[in-house]
């Protein structure tokens, strides 16, 4: 009994820090609309600061200081980021705002770096908690005892905070309506912004108050992004209380699973995620998300249209271009162009759905991943030849596409993306954990083409024609009745259904058909490298493809490949630098505030106001 | 001048022009060697790499290289990403003219580099993953691993093990591939060398997302005698100052793997674990008596004004055994380079390793020593070197272990 108490205890301390970054997190979705992906990287600058602060501050007060300190400086922080990077940004798409907090993660990678240096910092113990108290017999740290008082008082004086005062009245409003808090003549620029210090200060704060516990490593931003998604989705988008108990729930579950269930460490928050979704779609106390912005933001969409000559010839001639590689370029070339191709054909397969279907999935990789694996297994154990493990692979792809589809199609907009994340989770943590059968980590090795296409050149013609045939599928089922129907009920799935349109079952075929895609391109993938592990899996492979879609032009037919092209190819380059993080984050940030509407988007506007390409209107 | 002796020197001087500059690039052009590591993922680890490496090329250099040529690494970044360090040895071998490749830190991404080489026929010298399976389950004829393995320095920590009273042990190590050799040799070694033992928990915290309190209780429950410990990096910390907090480490002998390295002791500062028995490198306590290992440390501290760390003297060692095989080798045919790699013997820091013949592992070993505090910082006490082909099993076993070649 006395220990069952001290666990519920350690839970309770767990949950406090938590609680902190996922409000912060909750807060600023709840208002901008901004899936922020930078807020792992602001409690990571909270650890450092309140680390720094702390060798500076003496004692007692010094401590509590410095983390209150350490919350306020993050805070200005966010600030910046936002006027300087959100701010130009909030009127293009919805959700292209999250490309450019992904450059901000990586800008503050690098920075922390500099600033503070590769070595982990262990936090200070806090002064006059260092001690343990003995409760029941168990020895309970003191500091846990503080944290586990001071998480309800934060989390009372957000309440009264959201709850009793104007400012709160108005960013309430802004949650359920933000336009017409708009025209009713509230400052809208200055609400996000104060609700951004208030969201980054929390992610700070949190940063530093488990300085205690833990310490500050550049490894952290990453490492509690995921947990922290999670809990505001369990809590429900928005809702400060929801989140509360969603920190305490898992918090509290994952220390009964490290000691009853040891190996769950991987699965457990995914699992609890993926039930509580099912059976409330909307997180414990969220709400549904009203149906939709009174209209889209930013300029009306434009229909789409065959490609026209001038398009068709550029593609040929492009082709062909490709085509000489082998013969024209280095062997190197060759093989960086065969990366360029799989990952372009990865990041097509997600436009389809994002872009035509309005399927905002965060965990795609689970496909291309997924496809890989289905190649690479049926390689080692059944000894499959490359052709046939290269058919193979779209079709396990595509089967699990079909039953993930069935489930994650339940819920809709931020919760379907984070469905989709768990069950990449869920299946990144299946191969990771059965070793026996998937290698874990240690992956998979020597999965090589067969004779005839073993040569560096042979496999590049393989790829080519395969990934550019696969896209132009893509592009051509997009212009088929079917892709019609899935973008009407992108558009208005009511009057969709009103015209006979099954929008679900749609809407789970083209999931579907996506994920067989990517996992053609998972299978190449497998060839053309030799080996996988579960890194293919892992949430920054769906990042990846995620930023490229948006940076390509999202609303455009041909954002994916080439966005993925334009990325993969700067990567490739700036990598040889030393601060290459910090370069690329920076020029992520600069097309994203240039180019709103992706490089396509952005360079067809280009194209047509220099009257090099012909305006859609004027055609008709 | 005659116009025939005009017409014979010009030829003669055109010829001269032609072949000159291909011999002279034969003689001072560099000899490169691929490196390809997490220099920003793991930036901990590969910095002090990196300038063991820089210290070694240094000295080597200095003494006129290899074959009469200067010795050069490229470094490149592979963002800890196994299909981007492919592409990365693809470029080193086929465009920028590496000879041979080396580096990694994460045994994944070293068992990616092992399998292009394999399939390739290039030379891949493994100098820090530590996943058994890079010589053994996942070896072939063109990978060698220089570090101590998993499965040698758990075998270390075995034997010491065995030598106590302890019979119920407890086990945490981060759920992943490294945790779970680490834990399946320790088992192994310590149950053959002690049949009574009992392992009466596990534990399986995810790497780097360690919930140190509930580890903690959850190790206390089960009332251990020892406890063998793999967590490294944040988790050792959280999992040290929680188990100090909590006292789980009162009364109990602690087995650390690799908890004695510099990378993990040094960031704990003064919370160290005291009386722990760990794998790792007391660089602090060389004095003459210890010969090249203190020379290096010198050599090291007096180029960087830092101190060495694992990765440092891992990082040096690669660079020595790389041209010591060229230099063996006589020339820069991968072949030739394979070839002296079998069974290459060569100088370090920590006396002569040689490279096994049968599965490509060198035999370099590790300190093996007691943890303690010692002006506010954590030291090793009581250490000494074991050489590590002492704990490799036997030659019978590791074939069995080894695809055939």
């Amino acid at each position: 009994m006395g220990l069952f108490f001290a666990q519920l205890l350690t839970g309770l301390a767990n949950a406090g820090a938590l609680f902190m970054v996922a409000s912060g997190l909750s807060l600023i979705f709840g208002v901008t609309r901004i899936v922020n992906f930078a807020h792992g990287s602001f409690y990571m600058l909270g650890a450092y600061v309140g680390y720094t602060l702390m060798q500076v501050l003496p004692g007692v007060v010094g401590f509590w200081g410095a983390v209150l300190l350490a919350g306020i400086i993050v805070g200005l922080i966010g600030v910046i980021v936002e006027i300087c990077v959100l701010r130009p940004v909030y009127s293009a798409p919805e959700l292209f705002q999250l490309v450019a907090t992904f450059g901000v993660i990586l800008v503050i990678q690098d920075l922390t770096l500099m600033i503070w240096g590769a070595e982990d910092l262990l936090g200070p113990r806090a002064p006059g908690l260092k001690g343990i108290v003995r409760i029941m017999d168990e020895p309970v740290p003191q500091y846990d005892l503080a944290l586990i008082a001071i998480t309800p008082f934060v989390a009372f004086a957000l309440w009264y905070l959201i709850t009793k005062t104007r400012v709160g009245i108005l960013v309430r409003a802004a949650t359920q309506d933000r336009e017409m808090v708009g025209a009713l003549g509230v400052n809208q620029s200055w609400l996000f912004t104060g609700v951004f210090f208030l969201g980054c200060a929390l992610a700070g704060l949190g940063g530093a108050v488990q300085l205690p516990k833990g310490g500050a490593d550049l490894l952290m931003d990453f490492n509690i992004l995921t947990s922290v998604f999670v809990v505001v989705v369990i809590g429900g988008m928005g809702s400060l209380p929801g989140a509360y108990l969603a920190a305490v729930i898992i918090s509290v579950l994952n220390v009964f699973g490290v000691s009853y269930m040891p190996k769950s460490t991987l699965v457990l928050m995914f699992l609890v995620m993926v039930v509580v979704l099912m059976f409330r779609p909307f997180g414990l106390f969220g709400r549904e998300e009203v149906a939709g912005e009174h209209g889209q933001v930013g300029e009306p969409e434009r229909p789409i249209k065959p490609a026209g000559l001038k398009i068709r010839l550029l593609v040929a001639a492009a082709l062909v271009l490709l085509g000489l590689i082998p013969v024209m370029g280095s062997n190197f070339a060759v093989v960086l162009v065969t990366d360029i191709l799989i990952f372009c054909l990865f990041a097509a397969s997600l436009q389809f759905m994002l872009g035509m279907g309005g399927l905002v999935s965060f965990g795609h990789a689970a496909f291309f991943g997924g496809g890989a694996y289905v190649a690479a297994l049926f390689v080692t154990y059944a000894h499959t030849p490359m052709e046939l493990a290269l058919i193979l692979a779209p079709l396990g792809a595509g089967l699990a596409a079909v039953l993930i589809g069935w489930v994650c199609l339940r819920s809709t907009g931020v919760y379907f993306a984070m469905l989709t994340l768990a069950f990449a989770q869920l299946l990144w943590s299946l191969v990771f954990q059965w070793g026996d059968i998937t290698g874990g980590d240690d992956g998979l090795v020597n999965i090589w083409p067969s004779a005839w296409a073993s040569s560096n050149m042979v496999f590049f013609y393989l790829t080519l024609v395969i990934c550019a045939g696969g896209i132009l599928l893509l592009r051509h089922a997009a212009h088929s009745p079917f892709g019609y129907a899935l973008r009407a009920a992108r558009d208005s799935s009511r009057q969709a259904e009103a015209m006979g349109i099954n929008t679900k079952r749609i809407q789970w075929v083209a999931f579907a058909f996506a994920g067989a895609m990517a996992g053609v391109a998972g299978g190449l993938f497998v060839f053309s490298k030799g080996s996988v592990f579960p890194n293919e899996l892992e949430i920054a492979r769906s990042f990846d493809a995620l930023i490229v879609v948006f940076l390509g032009g999202v609303k455009t037919l041909s954002g994916g490949w080439v966005g993925g092209a334009s990325f993969e190819a700067t990567k490739d380059y700036l990598t040889r630098f030393e601060y290459w993080r910090l370069a690329l984050g920076l020029l992520i940030i600069a097309v994203v505030i240039l180019a709103p509407e992706g490089i396509v988007g952005s360079l067809r506007k280009l194209g047509e106001r220099t009257g090099i390409l012909n305006n859609a209107e004027d055609k008709r | 001048m005659q116009r025939k002796t005009f017409l014979k020197s010009l030829i003669g001087a055109a010829l001269l022009a032609s072949t000159a500059p291909a011999a002279f690039a034969q003689e001072g052009e560099p000899i490169k060697i691929g490196e390809i590591n997490h220099y920003k993922r793991m930036a901990a680890f590969a910095e002090p790499y990196k300038k063991g490496i820089e210290l070694a090329l240094e000295e080597i250099n200095a003494e006129g290289g290899v074959l009469g040529r200067p010795l050069e690494f490229i470094f490149r970044d592979d963002q800890g990403d196994p299909g981007e360090a492919i592409k990365i040895a693809e470029e080193l071998m086929t465009r920028d003219g590496a000879v041979m490749l080396t580096g990694s830190i994460l045994s994944n991404v070293g068992l990616a580099i092992s399998s292009v080489a394999g399939e390739k026929k290039w030379v891949y010298l493994a100098a820090e993953p530590l996943a058994d399976a890079v010589t053994w389950s996942a070896g072939n004829a063109y990978t060698f691993r220089l570090r101590t393995s998993t499965y040698m320095q758990a075998a270390m920590l075995a034997e010491a093990a065995a030598k106590t009273d302890a019979v119920k042990y407890a086990t945490i190590a981060p759920n992943y591939a490294y945790g779970k050799d680490a834990v399946a040799a320790f088992k192994e070694v310590l149950t053959k060398l002690k049949p009574d033992v009992e392992f009466v928990a596990e534990q399986w915290p995810a790497l780097f997302k360690i919930d140190s309190g509930a580890e903690v209780q959850a190790l206390e429950r089960a009332k251990p005698d020892a406890i063998y410990n793999v967590t490294f990096g944040t988790d050792l910390a959280k999992f040290v100052r929680d188990g100090n907090t909590r006292g789980l480490f009162d009364g109990r002998t602690v087995y650390g793997l690799l908890s004695g390295e510099p990378e993990y002791l040094e960031p704990l500062g003064g919370e160290a674990p005291e009386g722990w028995v760990v794998t790792g490198y007391p660089w602090y306590d060389f004095t003459e008596a210890d010969g090249a290992n203190k020379v290096f440390v010198d050599a090291y501290q007096a180029k960087w004004n830092e101190t060495p760390k694992i990765g440092s003297l891992v990082g040096y060692m690669a660079a020595e055994s790389i041209a010591a095989a060229i230099t063996k080798a006589g020339s820069t045919e991968t072949e030739a380079i394979r070839a002296a790699f079998e069974g290459l013997p060569v100088e370090t820091p920590v006396g002569q390793i040689t490279y096994r013949e049968i599965d490509n592992q060198a035999t370099m070993g590790a300190f093996v020593g007691k943890t303690a505090l010692k002006d506010g910082a954590g030291v090793m006490v009581d250490w000494t070197y074991l050489d590590g082909a002492d704990y490799l099993p036997s030659d019978e076993e590791v074939k069995k272990l080894r695809p055939a070649d």
